[in-house]
């Protein structure tokens, strides 16, 4: 496979996944914002806009935080490359390089998610937003059932590592805002608030059933943290897309022959991941915590890029 | 020059709603399916072109980057004996602009014989001095050709024009005839039509022929200059249905006149490239150094020998529309007889008394700019405004070695789909013709393409012109068949659609 193919694959994955994310992490806070019984308004845009790491770009826009603001900035602002528009158009970028990799299924998945922007100049209200960011999610699941689809070969592998990648960081990004997500005056920690808060973590990763499922108690600041730190049955927990890229790297391996530091970087972090209590996370510091495991998911893509010369 | 006097492909002479006899069963199609249903099939193949992204790049239309080319549910017929007349004269051709190529980079017996003026060649900035003295594996150098072919009777098919560099279009043939195989079922069960889906197989089979001596396997693969090219589509879909790597120029590296792809595992070799990137851009040693495009040290590696290009650089001399007026004279040169398929007549500018006869009648010429394409840079009298034929004028005056000109032709027509219901659109065609080291092939279809407003000439898809699926049909085909030969045909028609 050429090394031009292989990046293109990878990030087609990433930037599908960050689409989709950033899909989610609109749904949730539009529910946060107008669901509540007491709407968390602007601080959920904020936190919203925090968790991507653009506040400042917002900021620059010069306009001011409300749904209708940052859900268009999210969503459809061309001029904001973490929006879902420059994503998909990214995501197609990509995969029109590689068309030749790909079923025609998965690339009309990202060529209709991408014909979907095309036709919507803006994000509208709640209600159209919501319509919007779910349309997103439908073509990115259609997209990850194609490439289920597809030969369980390097093309799908490259993908899907692509995509661990990236859900790992969204995820540890968006729990790291959220706990340090500063509640407004006056509310009291597990008040209405701040339940709601949670709410929205577990919204955005699809986990409020799971949770019910995985712990018998009410909801739980910890909880939440463990599921989505140590669980490995929630797909999108750092522990299953830890494991996941070890996997994924290791049938690369098998069909290429080409391993190395890549490979270590991951079995290590698996191995860490596996002794991980969060209550002693929580207790020494999770801020800490998720910041070193956003640097180290840097560094395993780095050595992803060099390992198949991605150039 | 109307539509009533137009030779109608399915219509016959006069232009009537009565089709030839030998295609009764596309009037009763047509009588049958009513538009409204024409309509809502051509809608859907044109939908499920946009979802595949069978689209096309229109340079310099910012707003619409990527548009598809209409399609027109409507087939334009063959018989096999006209088919097969026009095989015969495509074939002739094509072995005739290798035989040129072969010679003016070598020999150039032509030019000693006087055949054509040598100012003509030297002087083309389509002659590539550099590529001189070099001699393509197999002697091959035009493996895919596109030969633009206009009709304006039964028997009367003109070359309009002859593409050796890189012909695009083929993915179009397939695609069109996809869609038709979907949409409408039903007429493949009143023709026996030629299938064309063997046609990436032909190529592949092509590319592997040209290989170097020595490569057992050669690993062959499409070059393209990347996912903004107007054609790309094209280019994923041949490499795709090849089954072979799409590489682009950065992918490549030449080592000690050797061709190396980028994989993941390593550096791999590269035998034989159908190179979809021009002369110019191919190799900045050689040729443009200014080009991203290219890949350094490509021609030293072709010129050992160590890779074969298709097409081969140079090419450009032989699809020249100077050189174009002298085809029936070179074509005669290196096969000894006349060419079976004629010229339009064309006067070149750069001839004083040529030049004096296309000013006196602009009115009724159609002038092109010799290295022009894609409907650029032409002037189709008939349809002109006087301010446009007088620009033309200057333009001629001023240098006029840069225009040929030719009559406008009655050019056959197909009924086509219109806001009003069918009615008859000026049609040209571009069979494709593969040479390898094994032979020359026509391909039985190509690409139709029509002009969607009434009377115009103009059918390049940049100036607004749809495409249409193209039948061949197959040797006994004549009127529909009795139930009892049913199965005989289903059986032959299986074995058809392998060959």
């Amino acid at each position: 496979m050429l090394s031009r193919t292989a990046s293109s694959l990878y990030w087609l994955g990433r930037y599908i996944e960050r689409a989709d994310f950033v899909a989610r992490l609109v749904e949730a806070t539009v529910r946060l914002d107008v669901l509540s019984p007491r709407p968390a308004g602007e601080a959920a845009w904020r936190s919203a806009l925090r968790v991507t790491e653009t506040d400042a770009a917002f900021e620059a826009t010069g306009a001011g935080v409300s749904q209708q603001n940052v859900a268009r900035f999210l969503i459809t602002d061309s001029t904001h490359p973490g929006s879902i528009v420059r994503c998909l158009d990214m995501a197609r970028n990509n995969a029109r390089a590689v068309r030749t990799a790909l079923t025609r299924e998965a690339w009309t998945a990202v060529n209709c998610a991408w014909l979907i922007f095309d036709r919507h100049a803006s994000a509208g209200g709640a209600q159209a937003t919501l319509k919007l960011v779910e349309t997103v999610q439908t073509e990115a699941r259609g997209f990850e059932g194609a490439v289920h689809k597809m030969l369980r070969n390097q093309t799908t592998q490259f993908i899907r590592l692509g995509q661990a990648v990236e859900r790992a960081d969204n995820t540890a990004r968006l729990l790291d805002v959220k706990y340090h997500l500063l509640l407004p005056e006056g509310e009291r920690v597990g008040g209405v608030v701040d339940r709601d808060q949670w709410t929205t973590i577990l919204q955005t990763v699809s986990a409020v059933t799971a949770y019910r499922w995985l712990y018998s108690e009410g909801l739980r600041p910890a909880n939440v943290i463990d599921l989505l730190i140590a669980r490995q049955e929630l797909p999108r927990s750092l522990a299953a897309s830890v494991e996941e890229t070890v996997e994924i790297l290791s049938l690369l391996a098998k069909r290429t022959g080409l391993h190395g530091e890549a490979d270590r970087m991951a079995r290590l972090r698996n191995t860490r991941m596996g002794k991980t209590r969060t209550g002693e996370v929580i207790v020494s510091g999770l801020h800490q915590y998720l910041r070193a495991f956003l640097a180290e998911n840097d560094l395993l893509h780095a050595a992803i890029g060099r390992q198949f010369k991605f150039g | 020059m109307g539509i009533e006097r137009a030779f109608d492909e399915i219509m016959g002479i006069g232009g009537g709603m009565v089709p030839r006899k030998e295609l009764a069963p596309l009037g009763r199609w047509i009588e049958d399916t009513p538009p409204q249903e024409l309509r809502r099939r051509q809608q859907s193949a044109e939908a499920t072109f946009r979802q595949l992204g069978i689209t096309f790049a229109v340079y310099g239309e910012s707003d619409a980057s990527e548009r598809i080319i209409p399609f027109d549910i409507v087939p334009r017929i063959f018989l096999a004996d006209e088919w097969q007349r026009l095989s015969e004269g495509l074939v002739q051709r094509v072995e005739a602009i290798n035989a040129f190529l072969d010679d003016i980079y070598g020999a150039r017996k032509i030019l000693d014989a006087g055949v054509l003026p040598p100012d003509l060649i030297f002087g083309n900035a389509q002659f590539r001095p550099e590529i001189a003295g070099m001699r393509p594996p197999h002697g091959i150098w035009a493996h895919i050709c596109g030969i633009d072919l206009v009709r304006t009777g039964p028997d009367d098919f003109f070359v309009l024009e002859d593409n050796a560099r890189t012909p695009s279009g083929v993915s179009y043939m397939l695609e069109n005839r996809e869609a038709m195989l979907r949409l409408c079922p039903e007429l493949f069960r009143e023709f026996r039509v030629a299938a064309v889906d063997s046609y990436p197989d032909r190529l592949l089979e092509t590319m592997k022929s040209v290989a170097p001596h020595g490569a057992s396997n050669p690993v062959c693969v499409v070059l393209t200059p990347g996912h903004y090219n107007s054609a790309y589509y094209e280019h994923s879909f041949l490499a795709d249905s090849m089954g072979i790597e799409l590489v682009e120029a950065a992918d490549l590296l030449v080592d000690d006149d050797v061709v190396w792809m980028r994989t993941i595992g390593g550096l791999v070799r590269v035998d034989v490239i159908y190179r979809r990137i021009d002369d110019d851009y191919l190799d900045p040693l050689v040729f443009r150094p200014d080009s991203a495009l290219g890949v350094p040290g490509l021609i030293a590696a072709y010129a050992a020998g160590n890779v074969a290009l298709l097409n081969a650089p140079g090419n450009g001399i032989a699809d020249d529309k100077a050189i174009y007026s002298y085809m029936p004279d070179i074509v005669k040169f290196y096969s000894g007889g006349e060419a079976k398929l004629p010229n339009v007549e064309t006067w070149r500018c750069r001839e004083p008394q040529a030049l004096r006869y296309v000013l006196d009648n602009l009115e009724q010429l159609v002038v092109k700019l010799v290295d022009g394409s894609g409907g650029y840079g032409m002037l189709v009298g008939p349809t002109a405004s006087s301010r446009e034929i007088e620009d033309f004028r200057a333009a001629l005056i001023a240098q006029p070695e840069r225009y040929i000109a030719q009559p406008t032709l009655a050019l056959s027509t197909v009924p086509t789909l219109c806001d009003a219901g069918l009615a008859p659109r000026h049609v040209d065609f571009r069979p494709f013709v593969l040479t390898g080291s094994k032979g020359v092939q026509v391909v039985p279809g190509g690409l139709t393409r029509v002009a969607l407003k009434e009377g115009s000439l103009v059918v390049n898809s940049s100036q607004g012109g749809g495409t249409k699926d193209s039948f061949v049909l197959m040797e006994g085909q004549a009127q529909r068949l009795e139930p009892g030969q049913m199965t005989q045909t289903m059986g032959t028609m299986t074995q058809g659609q392998g060959s």
